[in-house]
């Protein structure tokens, strides 16, 4: 640090700093040179994709869903578009604060909050999710107005599923709800994950649910430009959707509507099929549920009210529930008889009122009993007598060994998802059934009262009705199906769901004539004689009884029992018995005899089906409303 | 015929103060920015014009006042920048979390700008009045006289503008011949400094870990450059995007109007400090480099102007400001790309703001004027 130099001196050093700084900005103007020169050339593929990436986004179209209508082109599921306010919850810095603001703006309630939640908990945290669904016309304008506002919020078109037919199908056709975390472990077994981007909603119960493959459609998808906010800019290309197939079902609307207004508020099951198809004319049961509720998101309250109501309205019991037969069970045990040659039809027993086994009284149910009483009359008066000397003859072997191909005990292979076995018992069914080794034998005596329907015995509504079907179809049984065609929205091609004969029972005309004009005589003369007065065709049935309580010792009196304690009452029926073309089996939760409370429903499903009547002041409201679609 | 202005004379007079290759380069640089502005966003077009138009005029202006003048300007300039610094510290307004401006009622100004050239005009001023004595006592009062408002500045808090104004001065300090000797071993320790960073940032940038010496998001905006994808939806997005709008680009970009990072928004503060990001996208590497070519030229005129200059302080004062502008050239486009940090500096000449258009067109002009001090002293 020299004090003194010439300005020479002075100068020339600063002219070196000159240069030494010009040299610094050439290094350093050359090394971002160097980084453009990278960014640009050497990694421009990457960067060029991610701007791509960035830019682009391939928006998946979720198909339209295939409608379901009933065999006459009543529409039972359909499709509504809706706008509804999504938050992509990973594009918003203060959910709640959002929300609240939201909230000045169009209504969210308590429960739009709640349903939020609940669903964003269920989502990929870059999905977005409905805050509020159905806004209206005008507060879809009111948001578009202020959206800017809202960066990661935005209104959405969205197709809703709609059940027109409110509570009167909810058992058959189901519902869709939200695709949850299960569901999506079942897409991904499918093989399905990609075809189910972007839909949210999924099909949970009854077709619904299994015919979900057909209804679904093929995902389409759109290539989109989006802005930094993922707002779509423009479109870049398309692949439409195509939209899932339509259902036309074996179901007649009228005849549900016949057979659910039959029951009333009563809780029950009624299942009828057309015996020489397999295919199901009506499926009640009751009480039953409105599936609309589902549709975005069953509130708390709905849910409660539904899953906590003693009558339990989502029960299917027409395919779930199994009730002992009760005498409905005598017209295949008679033809059990017939065929094993364990009896003719012309062999008569003496019916004293009881039949003693074991030790033990088993009662008819008439007092002094039948007198004497072959095949014809043991069905026409249902009596007990001739069923317990006829189990003891068959013994439980034999009459498992019969039974099974009419399907009880077994999954009818119905195409409605939630179907129960039922029981039918053997002693190789409680060795399995049972744990202890002293439940695990089999008595003698259990196979006198599973002569008449009773005991271990437990039957679906719907096993009862296809069994049936196939003793009215000369023992050729058909699986029995829902859903009768599935048709291609497009092209409109139909595809028939072919009637599946199952097996062919062989049985021998003269037996089954002899079964069938017994349970013709049941509703002429018989038990289902009142139930029938002056029908104008010729109808078969049997009524039933199914032992909810055992009372020991003491005589049942309906009056003297709480009512969910007394006994189910069964009816099956077929019409016009020589050539039936509906075979019900109809079953009325506590409703004592068959013949007071099950026969009558049958008897207006009947009416109706076959002559078009129907009951008196039930309105025909549908008819006169104008076709859907 | 003395008091009549002929039309060739008018123009000879107007473009007397004008040195002519310096004029060009910023003339190529103007448009460029008008061009980029159309695209980056076309509704400030008629502010940048306007903006442009009272630079230039300002330029003019300055480009007119003799150099000595001007260097006379330093000390009243100073001291109503401290001043004012002072007024910010107890009166400023608040503005994104930091105290950077101050209403004198007429207009919002922000002190802290001016002190990017009365710094480096005081401390030139400075050692003009000592020359030929400059010494150890000399270095240490240049010190004071820059650590003062720097340290205003800093407080405000403004990291990007403190280092600048800090610059600024440290390299008429330089240029005024501070030994090797200490220059060496300051380098070495801002190098260590900022490679340890680098090394330990890691555990450096843990939410637990306090700084001390910077706030909170100033460390943020350091820790996000050493990882960006720490926080790819915060502050590392703007890193992220504008380094993927510079490389989409390629070698010819995407064309003018034509830069999807630009104009679907990936590209934050586009016509400001981004404004880089969106040349680099359209324009591709031919056109960073060409801005590159461009800004090099300017700079090396104003290094040859420096390197001409009659007095101490011209010479000091023109090679500093010459190094401003390469400083923020410097440091936005190596925030924009992704090897600096993200500091709040304009690419010179080209981002939208009048404030600091003005003032690098002041700087321009200062250039001209004592590149005419050197005509007029070399007859």
């Amino acid at each position: 640090m020299t004090e003194f130099r010439s300005p020479d001196q002075e100068i020339s050093r600063l002219r070196l700093r000159l240069v030494v700084a010009g040299l610094f900005m050439l290094v350093c103007l050359g090394l971002l040179a160097a980084r453009f020169f990278y960014l640009q050339v050497v990694r421009f593929d990457y960067y060029h994709t991610r701007a791509e990436d960035n830019r682009i986004a391939l928006v998946p179209v979720p198909p339209n869903r295939g409608a379901i209508v009933d065999r006459n082109g009543k529409v039972l599921a359909r499709n509504f578009a809706a706008y509804t306010l999504d938050i992509t919850p990973s594009q918003v810095e203060d959910l709640d604060d959002t929300i609240d603001r939201l909230a000045e703006i169009v209504d969210i309630s308590d429960y739009d909050r709640r349903r939020f939640k609940k669903f964003r908990e269920e989502s990929k945290f870059f999905e977005s999710v409905p805050i509020r669904t159905k806004l209206t016309d005008e507060e879809v304008a009111r948001f578009i107005a202020r959206r800017y506002l809202f960066p990661g919020v935005d209104v959405q078109a969205r197709l809703f599923r709609e059940y027109p037919q409110g509570d009167l199908f909810g058992h058959v056709v189901g519902y869709m709800g939200r695709i949850n975390n299960r569901d999506v472990d079942h897409i991904e077994a499918r093989g399905e994950t990609a075809n189910y981007r972007g839909t949210e909603h999924i099909g949970k119960r009854g077709l619904e649910e299994s015919y979900e493959a057909e209804l679904h459609g093929k995902t389409g998808s759109e290539q989109v430009e989006v802005d930094a906010g993922g707002r779509k800019v423009r479109l870049l290309s398309r692949r439409t959707a195509v939209p899932g197939n339509s259902l036309i079902l074996t179901v007649d609307a009228g005849l549900q509507a016949v057979a659910h207004q039959a029951f009333g508020d009563r809780r029950g099951a009624l299942v009828a099929i057309e015996p020489s198809t397999g295919g199901v004319l009506a499926l009640v049961s009751s009480p039953s549920f409105d599936p609309n509720l589902f549709v975005d998101g069953i509130s708390v309250a709905d849910w409660r009210g539904l899953n906590e109501s003693p009558d339990r309205p989502l029960l299917n019991r027409a395919i779930y529930s199994a009730y002992p037969p009760g005498s409905t069970f005598k017209p295949f045990m008679g033809l059990a008889g017939l065929s094993t040659g364990k009896r003719t039809a012309q062999q008569a027993i003496a019916d004293a009122g009881f039949y003693m086994f074991g030790g033990h009284r088993f009662m008819d149910d008439k007092i002094g009993g039948h007198g004497m009483v072959d095949l014809h009359k043991s069905i026409v008066e249902s009596c007990n007598t001739y069923y317990y000397m006829l189990a003891n003859d068959l013994g439980i072997d034999g009459i498992a060994d019969f039974m099974r191909p009419f399907g009880f005990g077994q999954l009818t292979g119905i195409d409605l998802p939630g179907e129960s076995e039922g029981v039918l018992p053997s002693p190789d069914w409680k060795r399995k059934r049972f744990k202890k080794p002293g439940q695990q034998k089999w008595y003698g005596g259990e196979t006198i009262s599973v002569g008449i329907g009773q005991g271990y015995n437990a039957y679906t509504p719907l096993q009862l009705a296809t069994a049936l079907s196939a003793l009215v179809n000369d023992g050729v049984m058909f699986k029995p199906h829902v859903v009768k065609y599935v048709v291609d929205p497009q092209t409109g091609a139909r595809r028939e769901v072919e009637p599946e004969p199952i097996r062919r029972i062989p049985l021998k005309p003269a037996h089954l004539a002899a079964v069938r004009a017994a349970m013709v005589d049941v509703n002429r003369t018989g038990t289902g004689a009142r139930a029938f007065a002056g029908a104008e065709y010729t109808v078969g049935g049997k009524t039933g009884t199914a032992q909810v309580y055992s009372l020991k010792g003491t005589k049942y009196k309906e009056g003297n029992v709480a009512e969910r304690l007394r006994d189910h009452s069964w009816f099956i029926a077929f019409a016009p018995a020589d050539k039936p073309k509906i075979a019900m089996a109809v079953l009325v939760e506590n409703g004592g005899f068959g013949s007071r409370s099950a026969a009558p429903i049958a008897r207006q499903v009947i009416d109706y089906y076959l002559l078009g009547k129907r009951p008196a002041g039930q309105a025909s409201e549908d008819e006169d409303a104008p076709a859907d679609e | 015929m003395e008091f009549r202005l002929h039309p060739v004379a008018l123009i000879r007079a107007i473009l007397r103060p004008i040195d002519p290759p310096l004029f060009l380069l910023l003339t190529v640089l103007l448009a460029a920015a008008l061009m980029i502005m159309q695209s980056a966003s076309p509704a400030r077009m008629e502010a940048q014009l306007v903006n442009t138009g009272v630079a230039l005029a300002l330029m003019w202006v300055t480009a007119r006042i003799p150099a000595p003048r001007l260097l006379s300007l330093a000390m009243p300039l100073y001291v109503v920048g401290v001043v004012l610094l002072v007024g910010v510290a107890l009166f400023g307004e608040i503005s994104k979390g930091a105290q950077r401006w101050l209403d004198l009622g007429v207009a919002r100004i922000q002190p802290s700008e001016l002190m990017k050239i009365a710094m480096p005009l005081m401390l030139a001023w400075f050692f003009q009045q000592r020359e030929g004595a400059i010494g150890f006592v000399e270095f240490v009062l240049a010190g004071v006289l820059l650590a003062v408002p720097v340290a205003l500045i800093v407080t405000q808090p403004d990291l990007g503008t403190s280092l600048l104004v800090a610059a600024a001065g440290l390299y008429v300090i330089f240029f005024a011949g501070l030994s090797w000797k200490l220059i060496v071993p300051l380098v070495l320790v801002a190098v260590l400094g900022l490679g340890s960073i680098v090394a330990f940032g890691d555990t450096l940038c843990q939410p637990e870990v306090d700084w001390h010496v910077l706030r909170e998001y100033q460390k943020h905006r350091v820790c996000t450059l050493l990882d960006p994808t720490s926080d790819p939806l915060g502050k590392g997005f703007h890193i992220i995007q504008s380094t993927i709008a510079i490389g989409s680009g390629g070698l010819f970009g995407k064309g003018w109007m034509l830069g999807t990072q630009t104009h679907l928004s990936f590209i934050p503060e586009r016509h400001t400090d981004f404004i880089f990001a969106v040349m680099a996208e359209e324009f591709g590497l031919v056109g960073a480099l060409a801005l590159l070519v461009v800004l090099f030229l300017l700079l090396l005129r104003g290094l040859m102007i420096a390197a001409a200059a009659p007095t101490l302080g011209t010479r000091l004062l023109a090679g500093a400001i010459t190094m401003i502008f390469f400083t923020y050239a410097f440091v936005n486009m190596g925030m924009v790309s992704g090897i600096l940090p993200v500091v709040g500096v304009p690419l010179p000449f080209i981002s939208y703001g009048g404030t600091a258009l003005v003032t690098l067109c002041i700087g321009v002009g200062i250039l001209m004027s004592i590149q005419r001090e050197r005509a007029l002293s070399q007859p």
